[in-house]
């Protein structure tokens, strides 16, 4: 749409996107966030510490032990991503001297450091004091810090998480934790915070971090309704957010959780579907369960794909990644450095490939679900590597049709938006013919 | 007669596929796309319904002229070559009128009067020429009025031009400007008028063969006044967003062409689709149902696009790719199917002395290669295997397959229809059929 003004031509700026629907969950989410960046952009001046680390095997009740404040470099490129900067990022870090083939997540980082490291709220972020590696099933990660190490030349910690190799958690991986945590990882957060470990301040934080598991899994497990309340990868990403993140033990999360819990209660209670960000979703149509990370450039363009068609997603993997708590476990505050140690090995990313076979088929069938949906991410080996295995598995063992999409996470250049959709509607209608003249899921 | 149509709007060409109620197909149409789905959505219609009228007299004929006995198909094609003579030439009028009004402006100044003579005698030669072309036998590069009226009016323009002292690019000019307005018109639906116009002729060579009069005219217009009730249509293909179909008429590609193939192969399992811009691999059950598939994404490397690009870089016509490359004896190995490089590929291997066929042979190969990538993603090849798609239709990549599917997969029953060009159109008619019986 152009105007001519005094003979030139003015573009007239393009209409806003409407501003997605939020509800009261959604908003003290994003009051947390903010002031989360307010006190990361504003450590130095008020002598905090900070501590950078990972979602998989994020220590965040650990991190509060010695005052420090957390930074986490993905939810950052998570932001840039939604905020439509990554793309921009990524570039810079190629111009740089990354491949193209490099995790995104990596590259939107080290082009945000390049351009200024400015935060979402406009303020650089501060240098971290401390590198806290907790690493979890990703090589990646550990190949991040050691670029970040060399980039603020700070104290790192590697904490190494045994893979689950063998899918379980032996008694000898959870005793080689404890026994990083106790000789390495303590006295270094102690010796870069200056503050002396105290055991009965984690406890209580492991306490107030169960507390508000129970809530989330609460939700995560709502999505067994017909209609289910929430879309558990799209929604789910927004509800794993605080304890995922920099909010896990503290008072707010117990809020947040708590709030979203008595929203997910009272959809349950009214025969609601899940909220999108045009509203409520219309009629479910089809019950998914998917596998791997969101495309994060165009995420709502991308959601919009399912939700037009009616399709909610009941469980996904990746609400996993920052911890698997729909199984069972919890933070418990009675063994503190254990429970830490069985939650980094846990986590999803750390979990081998029959384990996660098993768990989408649970999924499946517990959450009636017409099918699996991978999302593979280019950029992502860590997932990707054996998606297609697990896919065939998991729909031999189910007899649900499965589908495969790809995009990335935050490279815009790898979402290609028609290809997408033509999979997914493809997908839709192969639900719908499997369902036969009843139109009823198998 | 209630009838079910299937369109499938493809990136290069648009088919369509019309069937009665018994889901025998009585028609089919192909136009190509020329980035106008909607035109080329009614002409390919159009072109089944054409075609559906022959299929009817033929029927009638068989049943009213029994006499005609093994001459039948000749006759069918004389009554159609005459039709497609008239369709050219209403089509060729339209042209001359759209040309004509073209001549205005300053570029033309001082020279209209030259311009339309030359015009004039163009296109008289276009005409005169016609009617051999539509011979039975005379054989056509293409059946896409744009194809073969363009690369004769080109010709004869520059001829005209040189005789009128003209620059050609005064001809040339307003052949450019009025071909997309005349290949965008939709063509006049006096479908019935043209038929009669032939049959004319088509009685006199029936009458050579014994046959009576009365009873050719009596099946040819019993057949052509049948009424074609379009029950039901389905759209498929990458254009099919574009079209004023709401949901319920539009059907995914994937699902159509899994459909079509066991439609044509009821003992289909794999179901390889190359087209222009994409590839697809389905595994179907013994219903024809979609299990599962794969198809490129991101990068549409190895379709059939790479090698009309390929072809134009080596200045030959698509379909003499395949029998040049068949004429090979080593191929070259090529690893890149990336349709941009395939230039500097190509003449990367020609500066080292490589053949022009062995390097063809090789990209078929790259292509081929590409293909079984997606088709093992989607879970191998299961017997029967159905190849479908316009490359379906080049010999050397037919040869290719064959040669890795035998490798990798061992004995397998290939199954590659002429009409697979057809067979995402087949589905989505078979959609249409069981959308009306109430079990879609």
């Amino acid at each position: 749409m152009t105007q001519i003004i005094e003979g030139r031509t003015k573009v007239a700026p393009a209409k806003p996107a409407p501003e997605a629907l939020k509800d009261d969950s959604m908003l003290k989410q994003k009051t947390m966030m903010a002031q989360h960046y307010d006190r990361l952009t504003s450590a130095t001046q008020n002598n905090e510490k900070v501590c950078a680390t990972f979602v998989p095997g994020n220590l965040n009740e650990l991190i509060m032990c010695f005052d420090m404040v957390n930074n986490l470099p993905e939810v950052n490129a998570i932001q840039n991503g939604l905020r439509k900067k990554s793309g921009g990022f990524v570039m810079e870090a190629e111009r740089l001297g990354h491949s193209e083939d490099v995790c995104t997540y990596v590259k939107s980082d080290i082009g945000m450091i390049a351009k200024g490291n400015i935060a979402p709220n406009g303020k650089p972020f501060p240098d971290p004091d401390l590198l806290l590696l907790s690493y979890t099933g990703c090589f990646t990660f550990m190949k991040w810090f050691e670029l970040l190490r060399e980039q603020y030349k700070c104290e790192t910690i590697m904490l190494h998480t045994p893979y689950e190799g063998d899918g379980k958690i032996t008694q000898n991986m959870r005793e080689y934790m404890v026994k990083q945590f106790k000789e390495e990882v303590i006295p270094k957060l102690e010796k870069v915070s200056g503050v002396k470990f105290d055991i009965d301040r984690l406890r209580e934080y492991l306490k107030a971090s169960a507390k508000a598991e129970d809530d989330l899994v609460y939700v995560l497990q709502s999505a067994k309704n017909k209609p289910s309340p929430i879309d558990a990868y799209f929604g789910g990403i927004y509800y794993i957010g605080p304890i995922f993140g920099a909010f896990r033990g503290t008072q707010d999360a117990i809020d947040y959780y708590k709030a979203l819990r008595e929203e997910v209660e009272a959809r349950v209670k009214a025969g609601q579907g899940p909220v999108t960000p045009e509203g409520n979703m219309g009629k479910e149509k089809y019950r998914l369960v998917v596998e791997g990370p969101p495309n994060y450039t165009s995420f709502r363009e991308f959601w919009k794909m399912f939700y037009d068609e009616g399709a909610v997603v009941v469980a996904s993997s990746y609400t996993k990644v920052g911890g698997v708590y729909d199984f069972g476990f919890r933070h418990d505050p009675d063994n503190p450095i254990e429970s830490l140690a069985d939650y980094c090995l846990g986590v999803y990313t750390n979990r081998n490939l029959p384990q996660r076979v098993d768990m989408l088929e649970n999924y499946i069938n517990e959450y009636q679900a017409d099918g699996l949906l991978v999302n593979s991410i280019k950029s992502c080996n860590s997932f990707s590597a054996g998606q297609l295995l697990i896919m065939r598995e998991v729909e031999k063992r189910t007899g649900k049709p499965a589908a495969f999409i790809e995009s990335d996470l935050v490279d815009p250049r790898y979402f290609s938006a028609a290809n997408i959709k033509n999979r997914l509607e493809s997908y839709f209608q192969m639900v719908d013919q499997k369902r036969g003249p009843s139109g009823v899921a198998a | 007669m209630k009838n079910f149509i299937g369109i499938d709007l493809g990136s290069t060409t648009t088919k369509a596929v019309l069937m009665d109620e018994n889901q025998e197909v009585l028609g089919r149409g192909i136009t190509n796309s020329r980035s106008n789905y909607e035109t080329a959505a009614r002409v390919a219609k159009l072109e089944a319904v054409i075609d559906t009228r022959l299929t009817l007299c033929r029927r009638n004929l068989r049943q009213e002229a029994p006499e005609i006995g093994g001459q039948l198909d000749d006759l069918i094609t004389r009554l159609e070559l005459g039709f497609r003579l008239e369709q050219f030439l209403e089509q060729l009028d339209d042209l001359e009128q759209t040309c004509m009004s073209q001549i205005e402006g300053e570029r033309f100044a001082g020279k209209e009067k030259a311009v339309t003579e030359a015009l004039q005698s163009v296109f008289n030669d276009l005409r005169t020429e016609a009617p051999p072309m539509f011979a039975p036998g005379a054989e056509r590069k293409s059946d896409f009025f744009r194809d073969i009226a363009g690369s004769r009016y080109l010709t004869i323009a520059e001829e005209k031009a040189l005789e009128a002292g003209l620059a050609f690019n005064l001809l040339l000019n307003v052949y450019d400007k009025s071909i997309i307005e005349v290949e965008n018109r939709p063509p006049s639906e006096d479908m019935s008028g043209k038929f009669l116009k032939t049959l004319t002729h088509v009685v006199k060579e029936a009458e050579k063969l014994g046959v009576d009069k009365t009873s050719v005219e009596k099946a040819v217009k019993q057949a052509l006044d049948v009424e074609l009730e379009e029950t039901y249509l389905v759209g498929t293909g990458y254009g099919r967003v574009t079209l004023p179909f709401s949901k319920e008429h539009i059907r995914s590609e994937i699902l159509c062409h899994g459909l079509g193939a066991h439609m044509m192969y009821p003992s289909t399992r794999t179901v390889l689709d190359i087209g222009g811009q994409d590839t697809k691999g389905i595994q179907v059950d013994a219903q024809g149902i979609v299990e599962n598939f794969q198809m490129n994404d991101r990068c549409a490397a190895g379709c059939g696009r790479y090698l009309g690009y390929i072809a134009d870089e080596m200045n030959m016509g698509l379909h003499e790719l395949g029998p040049l490359a068949m004429k090979s004896t080593r191929s070259v190995r090529i690893n890149s199917t990336c349709t941009v490089f395939a230039g500097a590929e190509l003449r990367d291997r020609l500066s080292l002395g490589e053949k022009r066929e062995d390097i063809l042979a090789g990209l078929h190969r790259a292509i081929i290669l590409r293909a079984m990538s997606i088709i093992s993603r989607s879970g191998g090849i299961k017997d029967q295997f159905t190849f479908t798609g316009g490359v379906a239709k080049n010999e050397a990549a037919v040869r290719e397959l064959r040669k890795l599917v035998k490798e990798n997969y061992g004995e397998v029953t290939i199954n590659i229809d002429p009409d697979s060009i057809y067979t995402g159109a087949l589905g989505a008619a078979s959609f249409a059929h069981t959308a009306v019986a109430g079990n879609a």
